[in-house]
């Protein structure tokens, strides 16, 4: 391992706080509007990352948004390889096309079971598993070689990251699984969502022994209902007992707007202790169709944005060059 | 243990349809233990057959249909008793996927099977089959605290739990099974030998198993 490929990467490694954000390719052709969502988030993230069929979703695939994303807006990309629908030769084929255009961070994640999506009908791959696949990438970066050993001309340069849940039940295995991932190379770490700050120092400490950048992954609740939904469905994640009586006080008292007011004081308070009083590397925010979220969080927690006055520069040029004709 | 399913009879009924003598056999091992091809289910199965209108020529087991050495002796008794083998039209074999096509190529007749194979697994109790090998060539199970990953597992990871795993149960089938890499985890801690756990396993060699299994050494 050696060289900075990535701002991401550079700023982590200046110990400066990094915020990441998520862009999700559904099942639609409207690549302008994945576009328009990333470039609401330019300026206040240093990179976005681009899901790969979240939850076993049949969805577009992230690598021609990720270039476009990092082309046509300007936004680093965190490009999203998961496992779960493509064997050894087609991930490699696909990441020797992300880094032949400037795709330089890769979070490589196991994926989902095809029975959770919306095509549960499809046979699940998994010919890898996430530490597998960043071996693969290690080799691929490190050595110059795909997964059998032959050699490749012009090799990728790719920062690897993966992913670690700190509500894990039990913990020690989710730990021990991280350090192994660490073990064959993996250089930075994005959780899954954190509620409870208590969680997310705890695991900080339980993990500063492997010496890997940690961002904390947060995502904000649209509404009372999704926040219920996550703490009675969702097995891992609950919702503090303050935060979700705040949000049903929201609720009553002026709908929406109170509970995005909800939001931005606490996940700004969380991100500025964070930020203050642990080891953490940033914070990973998820906030898919609440962008405009990210803006006054981020404000809130004392960070400031990066000067971009061009935006709506973007947004015209995106439309102009990009958005299929209606 | 090779664990079977009997074929709804309707889609017996559509194989057999176009002939009307039928030798039925049955195997003497794992489907006579799964109670899906023993002679109780054989001679069920020609009853069935009868009523349906079709002539049940003769019938017979097998202790191992899957052994190519015992169903040319079962054949070559059946020739040497009478003629109710030659006289079928077609054979029904009540026995796994192995056992039906070894009848199948020793046989210049038409050769149905009447059973769904569906894994290798443990028999808990008649009625309660489990997988527990995938047969995959590359057993793991000396380093996984005897719980085999590759078929316990949904994804058949090496190197997990993965991330769908919650208060130690397994995304699919929506938490209600266990994950197979907590079990793996507890056997392992319990064991003395987290080492294991946390080893790094590499993608496995699937150009060993492309085409048709062979095992030959002798």
């Amino acid at each position: 391992m050696g060289g900075v490929f990535s701002t991401l990467m550079r700023k982590i490694k200046n110990g400066e706080f990094v915020i990441t954000g998520e862009i999700e390719p559904e099942k639609t052709t409207n690549i302008g509007e994945i576009l328009e969502a990333a470039a609401k988030l330019k300026g206040y993230v240093v990179a976005v990352n681009i899901t790969d069929n979240p939850q076993g979703f049949a969805y577009m695939s992230g690598l021609l948004p990720s270039f476009l994303i990092q082309e046509v807006v300007g936004l680093e990309v965190i490009y999203q390889v998961t496992c779960r629908d493509r064997n050894r030769l087609a991930i490699f084929s696909d990441l020797l096309a992300a880094g032949s255009v400037g795709i330089r961070n890769i979070l490589a994640l196991t994926g989902d079971h095809v029975v959770l999506g919306d095509v549960p009908q499809g046979k699940p791959v998994f010919d890898l598993d996430a530490a597998q696949l960043v071996w693969m990438i290690r080799r691929m970066v490190d050595e110059g070689v795909d997964p059998a050993g032959n050699p490749i001309d012009n090799p990728p340069k790719f920062h690897v990251g993966v992913a670690a849940n700190p509500n894990a039940n039990p913990l020690e295995p989710e730990i021990l699984k991280l350090e192994r991932k660490v073990s064959v190379g993996a250089e930075f770490v994005q959780t899954q969502v954190v509620y409870d700050i208590e969680v997310a120092k705890r695991f900080l400490d339980d993990v500063s022994y492997l010496k890997v950048p940690i961002i904390i992954g947060i995502c904000p609740l649209k509404s009372v209902k999704m926040a219920k939904w996550l703490d009675e469905k969702c097995p891992g994640i609950s919702i503090p007992k303050d935060l979700m009586e705040e949000l049903i006080r929201a609720k009553e008292r002026g709908g929406k707007q109170a509970i995005w007011e909800v939001n931005i004081e606490y996940f700004g308070d969380f991100i500025r202790e964070l930020r203050r009083t642990t080891r953490a590397a940033g914070v990973h925010v998820m906030a898919v169709g609440m962008e405009e979220l990210i803006p006054p969080i981020i404000e809130r927690a004392g960070l400031v944005k990066e000067a971009i006055d061009w935006r709506t520069y973007i947004v015209n040029k995106i439309s102009k060059v990009i958005l299929p004709q209606k | 243990m090779i664990i079977t399913t009997q074929k709804p009879l309707e889609e017996i009924l559509n194989y057999l349809r176009p002939y009307r003598k039928i030798f039925i056999i049955g195997c003497g091992t794992c489907a006579t233990e799964c109670q899906t091809g023993g002679e109780k289910q054989v001679q069920e199965m020609k009853e069935k057959l009868e009523k349906e209108g079709f002539e049940v020529v003769g019938t017979g087991m097998i202790e191992s249909p899957c052994d190519e050495r015992l169903t040319r002796k079962f054949i070559r008794a059946q020739r040497k008793n009478g003629r109710a083998l030659d006289d079928a039209e077609a054979v029904l074999v009540l026995a796994c996927g192995a056992g039906v096509q070894v009848v199948a190529e020793l046989l210049d007749k038409p050769v149905f099977p009447g059973l769904n194979t569906h894994f290798i697994g443990k028999v808990e109790r008649i009625g309660r089959f489990y997988e527990r090998c995938r047969a995959c060539g590359e057993c793991v199970l000396g380093e996984t605290g005897g719980i085999c990953p590759v078929t316990q597992c949904a994804k058949g990871l090496l190197n997990g739990p993965c991330g769908g795993m919650a208060d130690g149960k397994c995304e699919v089938g929506g938490w209600t099974r266990p994950c197979a890499w907590v079990l793996i985890y507890e056997r392992l801690k319990a064991m003395g030998r987290l080492d294991l756990f946390k080893k790094f396993r590499p993608p496995r060699d699937y150009s060993r198993k492309a085409g048709p299994g062979e095992v030959v050494w002798r």
